[in-house]
């Protein structure tokens, strides 16, 4: 699957997309997050306050409950600024 | 529905309002936004926009897909720019052409307050101090209420 990163997060990750194979046993965007967590200090960063943090599955505003499979595109980014 | 561009160019707001007008209609409103030459204080020497390619154009689509359900709309256009603009640069417009004014009026407005709390767009502001991301404001989450 395919994990994106924006703004500030990205620049904690250091990178802006990454492909991860998804563990069988993560069926969550949340439970997604806390695997991410452990892949290095600086997303352990990024993701640190998962209530201010917004996510989208495959371009779509989704929740840390929303279902997820290895074909999907999960973006996690902080709330928007643009306009 | 409309027109959707999220570029790195400038647009050409006459330009725009002789598209709009294309429609026939009688009314036509419009919102241009213009990056501020201050940052809550220091002087702003540039704003960086970012964006989610694909989602932003989705996200501006479906809003103004319901924008035309509320309002009887015969155009819209949306343009958001991405990249580093300087001080008094347009970054965004918005552009509604109605048959009544109230409704190029509201729909407009209500497009720009969905735009800002929904289309992934962020900025990061350069001042002498260095480079920060801008936060979300509270107040663009309440300016919704008005249209629930």
């Amino acid at each position: 699957m395919k994990i994106r990163y924006f703004a500030w997060m990205r620049e904690h990750t250091g990178v802006s997309s990454e492909e991860l194979v998804l563990p069988a046993e993560i069926n969550t965007v949340g439970q997604l997050a806390e695997h991410l967590k452990a892949m290095s200090d600086g997303h352990k960063i990024a993701l640190r306050n998962m209530k201010t943090v917004r996510v989208a599955v495959n371009q779509k505003y989704a929740q840390l409950d929303s279902q997820i499979s290895d074909h999907d595109e999960v973006a996690f980014f902080p709330p928007v600024t643009g306009g | 529905m409309g027109k959707v561009i999220v570029t790195e160019d400038d647009f050409d707001i006459a330009q725009e309002m002789a598209s709009l007008k294309q429609s026939g209609v009688g009314a036509i409103a419009s919102f241009v936004g213009i990056v501020r030459d201050h940052a809550d204080g220091p002087s702003l020497i540039a704003m960086t926009l970012e964006h989610y390619e694909g989602m932003t154009e989705q996200e501006i689509s479906s809003i103004i897909d319901i924008a035309c359900d509320r309002w009887p709309l015969a155009d819209v256009t949306v343009i958001h720019r991405i990249g580093r603009l300087l001080p008094h640069e347009n970054i965004v417009f918005v552009g509604t052409a109605s048959a009544h004014r109230e409704a190029a009026f509201e729909s407009a407005h209500f497009i720009m307050d969905y735009l800002k709390t929904s289309a992934p767009f962020w900025k990061q502001e350069e001042t002498e101090a260095g480079a920060s991301w801008v936060d979300a404001r509270d107040s663009d989450d309440t300016a919704l209420e008005k249209w629930r």
